[in-house]
């Protein structure tokens, strides 16, 4: 059974970004398509749904539930069967959908980094505890450490402590110096300046500990505890759970796979949102990490866009403004120390899906090389998560991205072929 | 509400709603391909770490399904 869709705008992700998006290309009147590999719409910041968000999200599912978009969840983009299509593919099927525009808001990804011990059951990301938490995860009387860099940490803690977790200590690797000035740079920005203080709120006693990061997690088969670095001083404790992320990064494989110019690993966009490629948009964290507002700022002009409401995305665009200059910010006072890309043993892995280690990856120069001889970055998720890694490590640029985008079925590679035949 | 799921035939009740990766909490879903235990990681389906198989079918994300009544799990160690 093969079947095609055909949609004026095809939107690639259901987060803020591409929710405001459809929202507004829907009330031009065009025909939407949201297209998300999640379960449920919302992203990762509202990965919980309307009910676990923020009351200023509630306006944003109800539009989307009240437009008339088609959205699609579950469903990945799998390969570019030819210009203006996309193979998507969810567990149980696989659909070509025909678009006129496309609207790439495609989030981001926290940047994990490798330390010994961080292939244990019981690591994970910072944002992805606050991610399984929101999933359901049960963390209540669990002990948990968070560590890495950025606002993130915090967000996870208030999350994780709501869930009725004891977060023991957050380790924050920026130090004082850099958290002090980006402390007093938020005063030009009055709201994100109010939700760092609800979140100091929230977190009550959590102690946040700054210039201090992990330094392995212990245990043989789960994790056991965490050997940290507080400044000067180390500490070992014994924790259920390790959250550590180091940032996030822009999900550019879409992007790339297109021929969308990307620059300083985002989207490169004119005012209107338009990538390099006529037709195709880039909106959210996949044009630079600058949160929820910037993503639904960009969502509404790609919007209004794409469906040829030019004046008033136009209205709009100078208010990107301010969002860029917190985005910079955020860039400029979190970025990494050098001790925390050292982290690394020789036996220490660094891809995880084919468990390559850094000893034997420091004899190569580049990635290509690199994924010739070891298969580093070749496994399941596609250098998704080492990519970044020896980016910050050895200092490697990836080699580009082809189509299939994820390990995906060989029937769905022949639904292309299997349509073309059988036309509905 | 809970459902009931079957992880390697054992039952086990987890939250409607919530995603497989949460259920399993930790617990291990694969062998890596030098045979270390594996769990999330990223918890929002970029990673690949989670995966198992679900009525049959292999390498699925548990951190991108939601549990349902009857969801067979099978643990790909």
């Amino acid at each position: 059974m093969s079947s095609e869709l055909h949609t004026d705008i095809a939107i690639i992700g259901a987060g803020p970004a591409g929710m405001a998006a459809a929202i507004a290309a829907c009330a031009q009147g065009a025909h939407v398509t949201l297209v998300d590999d999640n379960p449920r719409p919302g992203g990762q910041i509202w990965r919980g749904g309307p009910s676990q968000a923020p009351a200023s999200a509630s306006s944003t599912f109800r539009q989307l539930a009240d437009s008339q978009a088609r959205l699609l969840s579950g469903f990945r983009v799998a390969a570019i069967p030819a210009p203006g299509q996309l193979l998507l593919e969810d567990p149980h099927r696989a659909q070509v959908l025909r678009y006129g525009k496309l609207i790439i808001a495609s989030g981001a990804r926290e940047r994990l980094l490798p330390f010994p011990g961080w292939t244990l059951p019981g690591v994970t990301g910072a944002g992805g505890l606050q991610a399984l938490v929101k999933g359901g995860l049960d963390v209540r009387d669990q002990h948990i450490v968070l560590a890495g860099t950025g606002p993130l940490l915090l967000a996870s803690a208030a999350t994780l402590r709501a869930a009725g977790a004891q977060v023991l200590l957050i380790a924050e690797q920026a130090p004082w110096s850099q958290l002090a000035r980006f402390g007093w740079a938020l005063k030009a920005y009055p709201a994100k300046l109010a939700q760092a203080a609800s979140l100091a709120w929230q977190l009550g006693g959590v102690p946040y500990h700054h210039a201090s990061h992990v330094l392995a997690a212990l245990g043989q088969t789960r994790l056991e505890g965490v050997q940290l670095q507080l400044g000067a001083r180390t500490l070992t404790l014994p924790c259920d759970w390790l959250g550590v992320g180091y940032g996030l990064l822009p999900n550019t494989e879409l992007l790339r796979a297109l021929h969308c110019q990307i620059s300083q690993g985002a989207a490169e966009v004119d005012a209107l949102m338009q990538t390099s490629q006529a037709g195709i948009y880039a909106v959210g964290e996949a044009t630079g990490i600058g949160g929820v507002d910037k993503a639904l700022l960009e969502g509404r002009i790609a919007g209004l866009a794409a469906t040829g409401a030019v004046a008033a995305a136009q209205a709009l665009a100078p208010r990107r403004k301010r969002q860029l200059a917190f985005a910079a910010l955020l860039d400029k006072h979190f970025a990494l120390q050098p001790a925390i890309t050292q982290l690394a043993q020789p036996d220490t892995l660094v891809c995880r899906c084919e468990d390559v280690s850094h000893a034997s990856l420091q004899l190569f120069d580049s990635w290509r090389e690199a994924k010739l001889q070891t298969r580093c970055g070749m496994g399941a998720c596609q250098g998704r998560i080492c990519g970044a890694a020896c980016e910050s490590l050895y200092g490697w640029q990836g080699s580009g991205d082809r189509p299939p985008l994820l390990p995906t079925r060989l029937g769905s590679l022949l639904e292309p072929t299997l349509a073309k035949a059988n036309p509905t | 509400m809970k459902v009931q799921l079957f992880i390697d035939g054992q039952a086990h009740l987890a939250t409607l709603g919530s995603n497989l990766a949460a259920a399993l909490a930790g617990l291990p879903g694969r062998c890596s391909v030098s045979g270390q235990p594996r769990a999330a990681l990223c918890g929002m389906g970029v990673c690949f770490e989670c995966r198992v198989t679900i009525d049959g079918q292999p390498h699925q994300r548990a951190c991108q399904r939601v549990v349902y009544e009857g969801m067979e799990v099978a643990r790909e160690l």
